[in-house]
């Protein structure tokens, strides 16, 4: 691994004239999802929390479990543990490279699962500040790349959204480079072009020796003066999950 | 020698030693006056505010549980744009493209936070087993007639548009941008917010002609106040060439025209000064201010260069005496009548309306400076300045035939014209109470004004543009999903859909019911409440996951799911009626559901509707205050109680006056209308003194007896008395013609006022003072002696 950063690294690095800066956004991108590649499958809990311009909060806790693809997008499936009323519902994704993601809901009350209308992405994700595009697996070829500049070892890359339903015009992506080009902050603007939110990332963990982990999220509304904070707690690369894990049969079990 | 002739001497000593020093250093005196009010003026900054929160007091309990509301959901400034296509169908292939394109264009605004119309209207379906949640027009220009056809048909029986963004004949539509505005620079909504949404309706008119456009919300409303602020400003302009005029004609001197011209100049750069080192923010109400200060200014420089003028043409003295003689009769006058009229504007700090303190406030201060500049500026002026004036003695005669002629008749019949004047101010009084309290914001504008015009459009053709808010709690976290409350709030929005002036409701309850229809295959006879908890919560967590960028439920939602909001879009209906069918909100829920449920009304149209009453309240202080210390300076001032006292009949009632006639007008007043009694009694009391100190000077100094005095005061002020009042009406009707209704009704009952004001200083007043006159035997001792301190 480190032996491919090193020579994408050299080749960016030699490439800096002969590239546009969408080539090398694009290369930045692939270069980030090639370092976290492998890591099979996760499960990890969370605790939200939503604050509103007074202060006041609502927090919700899930669990998370997510499976690597390489074909096409991961899959993942959320529970949710509280507030109670939705205590054990739980939802399913595949995320796919090109087209809509699939999705679908288990309802604990009436004991049944639901497709959940697939054009919607970009609305927020229980009332959080989060989208559910911004929590979705981050596949190379959901956006197109520009390459904005490089502070040491942080690289700046606009990466604007290919779904026409998408409520960004584009993301100013902030990577890592000596760090498996890990995320360190992502600005969101809005369809106008407007600052909407930061997205900072703290609290990282190295797992395996290899995968970059944030403890915590936090992403800061800057229209709404909205937050929410995503606590990461208990991550566990060691669960051996497999495609039969994630299926709508296993989410009527989850 | 008793105190009042030394008081007097001193008086005299004094105003003497001013005219000397200013007509001695009348250079310097000229530059050091430039130089203030160039200084002052260079700190002038005029900002506009036209947020329609500047009219509520920090502390305006509506504002406060407004600010609450909005801080608990989102703050929802508006604009509304209406489309009518010329075919009177919004559902055909080309309108429907139209509208989804002016849609999309219009997330672009500035600051836009929600874009609500009936393309991007999120419809709940069953589709299968899967609840399907989509644009109800996506893509629209490649539908077939057919599908159009669907989309017409689910969107007029979607009681989330109807009524609100489509009206019930499906022939006119409107779009709803919600805009977030941070509310840190005031060019926010006049230069980002309002120029991008006329240039948008602008290009979709020249590529759609076939559609009519109309547009309103509180954006527009901001705009309206911004835009009348700086109309009314203008009319500065019209009051400067009227100020000209009517001197040249008072004075029949280019000279004298040119000093007036400075002074008054002086003193509004002054007050510019003034608005621009307090911070003031100018509003719709506080822009007049150049206005009010021009027309009351001008009175000072007036009363000074007619009595010089007259000492030259009639008792031909020479222009230094002329002048001194000019400053030593008016000095006291003037000071008086000024401070009367910055008392009268400063009792606007009682109110509860912060715009009006302003102009209180700015006035007050220009006219202190007017006052200082007419007693230092305007004699260096005159002194410097080449007026020549001839001997003219057959031409005052003349004038003053009408005014001995006006006195001789009132002397004659003292007691008949009292009782006429009781009866007529009696009958007036009573109706005066007939005028009742409207604050419709909408009608702040008049018809020349494109926000009303388009709001009333909006009005008569879609939905209504007044509304009351209700954020309703549960009293638990995620609360809202329980069926009891459910129910509750399901039972509010049913009644609330019953009440006559009701058009529109928009609650979650709304919500949980579709949603439960979705969920049991579109099933009509599960259009109701969730049964259990769990599912509601559910299902709504569902419905939330389906919903694309700016159309979540935020905005109706608190982030612990414990309240929700209730809309409800009402029919323009009056002040009055607002706060009782609030008021009636209020009780149903009191009395239907449980304690947590109970919540107030809440809405900028209720904090409006409830501004005149709580400015009402607060100004009665300030007014009793006013009238108070407008009378202890006037007892002062005439050195006598009985007159004081007196006073108080020919000062109060034309207010009376004034607003019995408006009731037989308009009979509703607004905010605008409270602050005149203060400052109306500031103005008018300026008659009372003139005419009452020269009926005194000839009681006390001459020996005239009340009837004779009475004739004498007509024939020495009666002219004075005239032509104040005619720059004042001149000025106050300018005023009127303003497209805002809380500056145009007040100047309009002013006019009344000051007009009812001098009649009865005509009529009422030297009857009474023959009357009071008459049981009192006037002792011979005192007439030589108690001069007052400001007779001509």
């Amino acid at each position: 691994m480190k032996r491919i950063v090193f020579i994408l690294t050299v080749l960016i690095t030699l490439g800096i004239q002969a590239q546009t800066p969408e080539e090398r956004g694009l290369q930045i991108a692939k270069a980030a999802e090639q370092a976290d590649l492998g890591f099979n499958s996760s499960t990890v809990n969370l605790k939200m929390t939503l604050k509103n311009k007074n202060g006041q909060t609502s927090e919700r806790s899930l669990t998370t479990k997510t499976l690597e693809l390489t074909e096409d997008g991961d899959k993942s499936l959320i529970v949710f543990n509280s507030p109670k009323d939705v205590k054990g519902t739980s939802t399913l994704t595949f995320t796919h490279k090109v087209g809509a993601d699939d999705q679908w809901l288990f309802l604990p009350s009436i004991k049944r699962v639901k497709r959940i209308s697939s054009n919607n992405k970009s609305g927020p994700f229980v009332g959080s500040e989060f989208a559910y595009e911004d929590l979705s697996s981050q596949e190379v070829e959901k956006y197109t790349y520009k390459f904005i500049e490089e502070k040491g070892s942080l690289i700046v890359v606009e990466q604007d959204p290919v779904d026409p339903k998408s409520g960004y015009t584009r993301r100013l992506v902030t990577y890592n480079k000596d760090k498996g080009y890990r995320f360190e902050k992502v600005e969101f603007y809005d369809r106008k072009n407007a600052l909407l939110k930061t997205l900072v990332y703290s609290d990282y963990k190295i797992y395996k020796n290899k995968f970059w982990r944030a403890g915590t999220f936090i992403m800061k509304n800057h229209q709404s003066n909205k937050e929410t904070i995503l606590k990461f707690s208990d991550y566990n690369f060691d669960v051996s999950l497999s495609e039969e894990d994630f299926t709508q049969v296993a989410l009527k079990r989850s | 020698m008793n105190t009042i002739k030394k008081a007097k001497d001193a008086t005299n000593a004094f105003t003497r030693n001013w005219a000397n020093f200013v007509i001695k250093f009348k250079w310097p005196v000229l530059l050091a006056t430039l130089i203030l009010a160039i200084g002052l003026g260079s700190q002038g900054n005029m900002e506009f505010d036209g947020d329609y929160h500047v009219f509520f007091s920090k502390s305006n309990p509506e504002l406060e549980a407004f600010d609450a509301l909005q801080d608990k959901y989102t703050k929802d400034d508006n604009v509304i744009i209406v489309l009518s296509p010329s075919n009177g169908n919004i559902f055909t292939k080309e309108n429907l493209t139209a509208i989804e394109e002016l849609t999309a264009e219009s997330w672009n605004t500035p600051y836009s936070s929600r874009v609500d119309a009936v393309t991007n209207f999120q419809h709940t379906s069953a589709v299968g087993d899967d609840l399907y949640v989509d644009d109800l027009s996506y893509e629209t220009a490649l539908k077939t007639e057919a599908e159009i056809l669907k989309i017409k048909e689910k969107a007029l029986k979607e009681p989330l548009l109807v009524n609100r963004i489509l009206n019930e004949a499906g022939s006119v539509t409107a779009i709803n941008i919600t805009v977030r505005l941070p509310g840190v620079d005031l060019n926010e909504i006049p230069g980002e917010v309002t120029p991008f949404v006329r240039n948008m309706i602008s290009d979709f008119k020249e590529k759609h002609p076939n559609f009519e456009v109309h547009t309103s919300g509180l954006i527009p409303m901001n705009t309206a106040f911004f835009e009348s602020s700086m109309n009314d400003m203008g009319l500065t302009m019209i009051m400067l060439i009227i100020v000209i005029i009517t001197t040249f004609i008072l004075t029949r001197n280019i000279w004298s025209t040119l000093a007036t011209l400075i002074i008054v100049i002086f003193s509004i750069m002054s007050a510019i000064g003034f608005v621009g080192l307090m911070g003031i923010k100018l509003t719709p109400p506080s822009s007049v201010f150049p206005t009010m200060i021009l027309t009351l200014a001008v009175a000072d420089s007036i009363h000074i260069l007619v009595t010089m003028l007259q000492k030259m043409r009639k008792d031909g003295l020479n222009k230094v005496d002329a002048l001194k003689e000019a400053i030593r009769l008016n000095f006291m006058p003037v000071f008086i009548t000024s401070l009367t009229t910055v008392i009268g504007f400063l009792t606007m700090n009682f109110g509860d309306v912060p715009p009006f303190w302003d102009l209180g406030n700015i006035t007050a201060f220009g006219m202190g400076m007017a006052f200082l500049y007419s007693t230092t500026t305007l004699p260096a002026l005159m002194a410097i300045l080449p007026v020549k004036s001839k001997v003219r003695k057959e031409e005052i005669k003349a004038h003053n035939n009408w005014y001995t002629s006006l006195g001789n008749y009132v002397v004659k019949q003292p007691v008949r014209l009292t009782i006429i004047s009781f009866l007529v101010i009696g009958g007036l009084t009573y109706l005066a109470t007939k005028n009742t309290f409207n604050d419709e914001f909408i009608n702040y504008f008049d018809e020349t004004v494109a926000f009303r015009t388009d709001t009333d459009y909006i009005r008569d053709n879609l939905t209504g543009i007044y509304n009351i808010e209700y954020s309703i709690g549960s009293g638990e976290s995620s609360g809202i999903n329980n069926p009891e409350y459910l129910k509750n709030l399901n039972a509010f929005e049913d009644w609330l859909n019953e009440q006559p002036e009701v058009i529109h409701v928009n609650a979650f309850s709304e919500v949980a019911r579709r949603v439960n229809r979705s969920m049991h295959g579109d099933d009509e006879s599960f259009y109701r409440i969730p049964d259990n908890r769990d599912e509601a919560a559910q299902y709504l967590l569902l419905y939330e996951l389906s919903l694309p960028f700016g159309l979540d439920l935020n905005n109706q939602i608190n982030v612990d799911k414990s309240e929700t909001r209730v809309t409800v879009t009402v029919d323009n209906i009056t002040s009055a009626d607002m706060i009782a069918f609030s008021k009636k909100g209020e009780a149903w829920l009191r009395n239907n559901t449980p304690k947590p449920m109970h919540a107030i009304g809440v809405s900028p149209t209720l904090m409006f509707s409830k501004l005149g009453f709580r400015q009402a309240d607060s100004m009665f202080k300030g007014n009793i205050i006013a009238l108070i210390l407008i009378s202890i300076v006037l007892m002062l001032a005439l050195k006598n109680f009985k007159l004081g006292l007196l006073s108080i009949i020919p000062n109060v009632t034309p207010v009376l006056v004034g607003f019995g006639i408006w009731a037989l007008y308009k009979a509703q007043i607004n905010t605008g209308m409270v602050i005149v009694f203060g400052m109306t009694l500031g103005i008018i009391v300026d008659d009372t003194v003139h005419f009452m100190s020269k009926f005194l000077r000839a009681r006390r100094e001459l020996g005239y007896d009340a009837k004779q005095a009475v004739v004498y005061a007509f024939e020495t002020v009666g002219k004075a008395l005239v032509t104040t009042t005619i720059v004042l009406l001149a000025g106050f009707a300018v005023l009127s013609t303003s497209s805002f209704a809380l500056n145009s009704y007040m100047a309009r009952i002013t006019v009344i006022i000051i007009l009812a004001a001098l009649i009865i200083d005509f009529i009422l007043l030297p009857s009474l003072l023959i009357l009071t006159s008459k049981k009192e035997a006037v002792s011979a001792q005192n007439i030589r002696e108690s001069q007052i301190a400001f007779d001509k």
